[in-house]
């Protein structure tokens, strides 16, 4: 019986904390066209631009090397099966369909998770912990609005500008390995990219990275809002936005390539 | 006797089974300055965040300028927030502001001031706390005084009815606590605000207080002048005031606890 009850506990946690995350979600949709120039709130729009600047401008560095390894990775692993049968050139498919539709925005949500979901959740735990939440709310300041609409707006525009440049710097990675092993010039390399992609892959992956991005902002928010006690808790809540911000991408990655693979856009 | 403009009725609040305040009742009347004392645990925290409203009881009401803050409209619940200003024991400024900014957050964000009334308005606040030209430092650039009347400021910033202290003396030195002691009384003068102070800090309570009240394990054991609080025969007050430590090894909880450590069962002789 006792197992019974654990189960139907950890459950029912479950669907509350599911319940809790879409609510955070619709207050933090209603309060968006607040943070944005001449019909927003005063000033608003300058935090989103900042946290623009932390999520998107401060991440490139990271995700453009990350893009260039994971492209050479794949190129060469690609290679050394396709070399067999005569069929390197198809290793440019493959890098490029491979970074449109899966790589980029996965790559570029994982990266994001770590760096900036953990600092969401970082930066409201610690205000929860020195009582800036609550004095937010004693001021009759909505936490959603002041605190996770800025980073949701900065998110839902730089994820998908992030996905965008590690698509580029993938593709850039499997143009240099087609360099080095068939001394494959820029120009055909990149016309062979053009020939293989189409734009409803570009498209597929950026709906991922919209989707990724809610997902990371809400997680790691809510990990924030959720912290109780000292600064332990703080270490708690990091640790779990990311753990369970990258969960949810995967899942997110699967359900949406599954719409994609069943609906017939991925073919 | 006027109406109260903070009234608490039978809260009662309890956490996981343990029951942290018990049908408390407390009046607090226009342009007083109340003082809510009580030892650690005793529930005034507790009590502190249900009468601002920032968390809901098991039962019983808070009514603030005649509204009930647990059963009013959102809009309603804005309006009572903006006439309550808040100073917090750590201060609770925000550290991504300066000082300056964190007076002017709410003007910014709740009124259509122009900016330049703002800037004006942000210095007056300032001035009065006495941070007329700490304006320009960031939070971690002051000291526990200063932050807490760069709170005291924040709090004041939209001129509200009812300015509520958590420990204002915690964690300062006597000198510092006394002068914030008289801004409490000065912003009272001034400013005819009513003031609940939650501390347990005795000699800061006498000095500014008007009336006192007093949490006793979760429940309101006295509300009075401070005259007669202090002459009170109350067994519970008179340890409170004279500093009469508990007998912690010689309860009978703790003397059951070691027997049971030790392996001894049945009644102690």
């Amino acid at each position: 019986m006792n197992a019974f009850e654990d189960l139907g506990s950890v459950v029912i946690q479950q669907f509350a904390y599911v319940g809790g995350l879409t609510d955070q979600f619709w207050s933090g949709m209603r309060a968006l066209p607040r943070m944005l120039p001449i019909m927003g709130k005063r000033g608003r729009w300058q935090g989103a631009l900042r946290q623009m600047a932390a999520i998107g401008v401060a991440a490139l560095p990271m995700i453009g090397i990350m893009a260039l390894c994971a492209g050479f990775i794949l190129a060469l692993q690609g290679a050394a099966e396709l070399r067999r049968f005569g069929a390197l050139r198809y290793v440019i498919d493959l890098v490029a369909i491979g970074f449109t539709r899966e790589l980029g925005p996965l790559l570029t949500a994982i990266v994001v998770s770590g760096r900036s979901g953990s600092a969401f959740s970082a930066e409201i735990g610690t205000m929860n912990v020195t009582n800036e939440i609550d004095a937010l709310q004693t001021m009759a300041l909505d936490p959603i609005e002041f605190v996770l609409a800025p980073k949701f707006l900065a998110a839902l525009i730089m994820v998908p500008c992030l996905t965008i440049m590690c698509n580029v710097f993938g593709i850039a990675a499997g143009a240099g390995f087609m360099y080095l092993s068939t001394k494959m010039t820029i120009g055909v390399y990149a016309r062979y990219v053009f020939d293989s992609i189409v734009l409803r892959d570009v498209f597929s992956g950026l709906v991922k990275s919209v989707a990724f991005a809610t997902i990371i902002v809400q997680v790691g928010c809510m990990e924030g809002f959720k912290v109780r006690g000292g600064p332990e808790a703080v270490g708690r809540a990091t640790t779990s936005a990311v753990v369970k911000s990258t969960f949810l991408v995967i899942l997110a990655d699967l359900f949406f390539t599954a719409i994609f693979y069943l609906t017939g856009w991925s073919s | 006797m006027t109406e109260p403009i903070i009234s608490v009725r039978d809260l009662s609040v309890s956490y996981e089974g343990h029951q942290v305040l018990n049908r408390v009742n407390l009046d607090i009347q226009p342009n007083e300055v109340m003082v809510l004392l009580g030892g650690s645990g005793s529930g005034k925290s507790t009590m502190l965040r249900h009468i601002i409203g920032l968390e809901r009881p098991d039962s019983g009401s808070v009514l603030v300028r005649g509204v009930d803050i647990n059963r009013c409209s959102a809009k309603d619940l804005r309006n009572i927030r903006r006439s309550v200003g808040v100073a917090f024991q750590d201060a609770a400024l925000f550290n991504s502001l300066s000082t300056e900014e964190n007076v002017g957050l709410p003007m910014r964000e709740l009124t259509t001031l122009a900016e330049p009334v703002i800037e004006i308005m942000i210095y007056m606040k300032l001035a009065v706390v006495g941070l007329g030209a700490a304006g320009k430092l960031q939070p971690y650039e002051l000291s526990g005084g200063m932050k807490k009347r760069a709170a005291v400021a924040r709090a004041i910033a939209l001129d509200p009815q009812i300015l509520v202290f958590d420990e204002p003396s915690a964690g300062l030195d006597p000198i510092v606590s006394a002068e914030l002691d008289d801004l409490i009384l000065f912003l009272k003068r001034a400013f005819q605000m009513t003031i609940l102070v939650v501390t347990h800090e005795i000699p800061s309570a006498f000095r500014i207080a008007d009336r006192v009240a007093m949490l006793y394990k979760g429940s309101l054991i006295a509300a009075d002048n401070k005259e007669a609080f202090k002459g009170s025969t109350d067994p519970r007050i008179r340890q409170f005031l004279d500093r009469i430590p508990d007998p912690i090894t010689e309860s009978a909880a703790v003397q059951d606890h070691l027997r049971e450590l030790a392996g001894l069962t049945g009644v102690a002789p």
